[in-house]
């Protein structure tokens, strides 16, 4: 009988062992498989210079700080705007039926098809309010898409906060601001943030909404500096500037004639996955240090 | 940090460049590296004083944008439609269209086959019409003496204007052809599925069996003078048909008045063509972009075909012909 247990409880062993085996190899395999074919290509030329109808001079540079620019604006629209509605929904707002609607509607947004998002940003941002295919149409149309994962991401973080430390904090008399702003939010902002990192590197990748907004793919300038040698040194021209980004540049060197593009398109990979990288250790990091400060 | 990093990679001179004119281009993806070619060219002679933006929408997506007036130059691998004329004159925009090369298509096999070199159209047209579905799974089937063996089709996703041309030029309408066959909007892995198959047989972009000739073979389409292959002599005189077709360019009138505008169709129509060679397209006869520099020189507006597909035409056909709006 008790053998039969460990048997089984080996044998389960075995099966998550190797379900963990396929997860972690299929990704090393890809990445693997990535640098082998881009490595090699990227260098310093590559990440400086503009597309190009030769491979070996194409390089990176409006692509890359197309998507940095437009993850900045994603991440300036989505995140307040995200933390503060689920902020709302869990601290103030009353359980009504109208409440419920809402919850389901934006656990339901956070499963609609990005292409919706690129459809309803093309009628809206694009036609509607006139921004055009400008980078902070982009930035816009991903941060509707990232807005349902950072709410609920929020309320998942609250939520986890104990009871008693909000009564703690009204039994000395605070007010709900007070107690949300000294105790919930610092509490909370270590898993508020792990859901943000996760909805922005899922926004970098996305190609299918930015396309529809009418992205280019051949350009050659960078948009206008967002800092200036003269007064107020500050330029928001940028923002209506026409863009491409990485996956874009990815995918338009994957399909051309001839192998010659593809060691650019492996190049182009390793980029964006080493920018989600880069993104993902910054929260890691972010995350350890706000955790240390959390003492109950 | 950010603001060091800005600092550090734009680079200096960019007041100059701030406010110069942009020609803003937009459509077909096959036309896009012909186009990207002539655009990294053009602002390189002109120091980067006159920015040039290239999109990839498709053919019917480029229009659509055109026609509202949003991109000054479309890229058309067909010639506009009577729907996408209709909706250019009710917004008052009058075009010319210019053809800037050619695109062939290429039926091809494994370099492993060693039966098939050529064959005509009424054998493509029983391999891919509709009807053939289920019923057309074999090689001998096509002709007797060939293999007994499964037939392994690969062709163009039903959103690419080479699926749009090829069945138009074989099956002899647009968008008609039997649904059992690997598709891909990717022509690269159209590449790799035939070169891997001995029974495999597809059509992919001339440019692409160009760049990959070690691992296909090209099937010869038997016309009225014998077996063609597909080459840039057979394409430019026009003896490989019904599979060449010319691409175009449709530059928005008004915008052609803007300098920049008109320097860089210009600039298209002459350096054009040995760029286009170079990015594996085959250009027009030289007499071809004479006359349409004429064209655009005149001041000749519309279309030469009235909103119809046509198959076949040589361009200096189009071009001699007058056009409509």
């Amino acid at each position: 009988m008790i053998r039969r247990r460990k048997i089984a409880e080996a044998l389960f062993k075995l099966l998550s062992l190797s379900a963990l085996a396929l997860a972690i190899g299929t990704l090393v395999l890809l990445f693997g498989a990535l640098m082998v074919d881009g490595l090699g290509r990227l260098d310093w030329q590559f990440l400086t210079s503009f597309p190009s109808r030769r491979a070996s001079q194409a390089g990176i540079l409006p692509a890359m700080v197309g998507s940095t620019l437009v993850m900045l604006v994603t991440a300036c629209v989505g995140i307040p705007i995200g933390v503060a509605a689920g902020i709302y929904l869990e601290e103030y707002a009353r359980r009504t039926w109208l409440t419920e609607l809402i919850e389901v509607t934006v656990t339901n947004l956070a499963g609609v098809p990005s292409i919706i998002f690129g459809l309803l940003a093309l009628g809206l941002f694009v036609y509607t309010l006139g921004l055009g295919p400008s980078i902070l149409t982009a930035g816009l149309t991903l941060a509707l898409l990232i807005l349902p994962v950072v709410i609920v991401t929020t309320r998942e973080a609250i939520r986890a906060i104990p009871v008693h430390i909000r009564e703690a904090a009204f039994a000395l008399g605070a007010t709900k601001w007070q107690t949300v702003s000294d105790h919930v939010l610092p509490y909370s902002a270590a898993g508020i943030l792990t859901g943000v990192i996760l909805a922005l590197s899922r926004a970098i990748g996305e190609t299918a909404p930015i396309v529809t907004i009418g992205a280019l793919t051949f350009i050659a300038f960078l948009p206008p500096a967002p800092v200036t040698s003269q007064p107020p040194y500050v330029s928001f021209e940028w923002l209506m500037s026409p863009f491409t980004v990485v996956p874009i540049q990815m995918f338009a060197w994957v399909s051309r004639p001839g192998e010659d593009f593809a060691a650019n398109a492996a190049a182009a990979g390793l980029l964006l996955v080493g920018m989600t990288l880069v993104m993902n250790g910054l929260a890691i990091y972010v995350r350890y240090r706000m955790r240390k400060r959390v003492s109950w | 940090m950010l603001v060091a990093v800005c600092l550090l990679v734009w680079p200096g001179g960019d007041a100059a460049s701030e406010s110069a004119p942009i020609v803003k281009i937009d459509g077909s993806s096959t036309v896009y590296p012909p186009t990207e070619a002539v655009a990294e060219e053009f602002q390189k002679a002109h120091h980067g004083r006159i920015k040039v933006t290239v999109g990839i929408s498709g053919t019917g997506g480029g229009f659509k944008k055109f026609c509202r007036g949003e991109t000054d130059i479309s890229n058309a691998s067909r010639p506009i439609l009577k729907e996408e004329m209709e909706v250019c004159q009710k917004n008052g925009i009058s075009y010319y269209e210019l053809p800037i090369g050619f695109d062939a298509l290429t039926v091809a096999v494994s370099p492993k086959n060693t039966w098939a070199t050529a064959m005509t159209v009424e054998e493509l047209k029983k391999i891919w019409e509709p009807a053939a579905q289920n019923k057309i799974t074999k090689w001998n089937q096509i002709r007797p003496e060939w293999p007994d063996a499964s037939l392994v089709l690969f062709g163009a996703g039903s959103d690419s204007g080479t699926f749009d041309y090829f069945t138009e030029a074989i099956v002899g309408k647009a968008k008609s052809s039997r649904g059992d066959y690997t598709a891909s909007e990717d022509d690269n892995v159209l590449v790799q599925g035939i070169e891997r198959n001995v029974y495999s047989l597809g059509y992919i972009p001339f440019a692409y069996y160009a760049a990959q000739q070690k691992k296909l073979k090209a099937i010869a389409i038997v016309g009225k003078n014998g077996p063609v292959l597909p080459s840039h002599e057979t394409v430019k005189n026009g003896s490989y048909q019904p599979l060449s077709r010319p691409l175009f360019i449709y530059v928005n009138a008004a915008a052609a008045k803007r300098p920049e505008i008109r320097e860089f169709v210009e600039y298209y129509l002459t350096q054009g063509r040995e760029l286009i060679a170079e990015v594996r397209y085959v250009p027009l006869p030289d007499q071809a972009y004479a006359m349409a520099r004429e064209r655009f020189a005149k001041g000749v507006v519309g279309t030469g075909f009235g909103g119809e597909p046509e198959v076949g035409l040589p361009v200096e056909e189009i071009l001699r012909r007058s056009p409509k709006q």
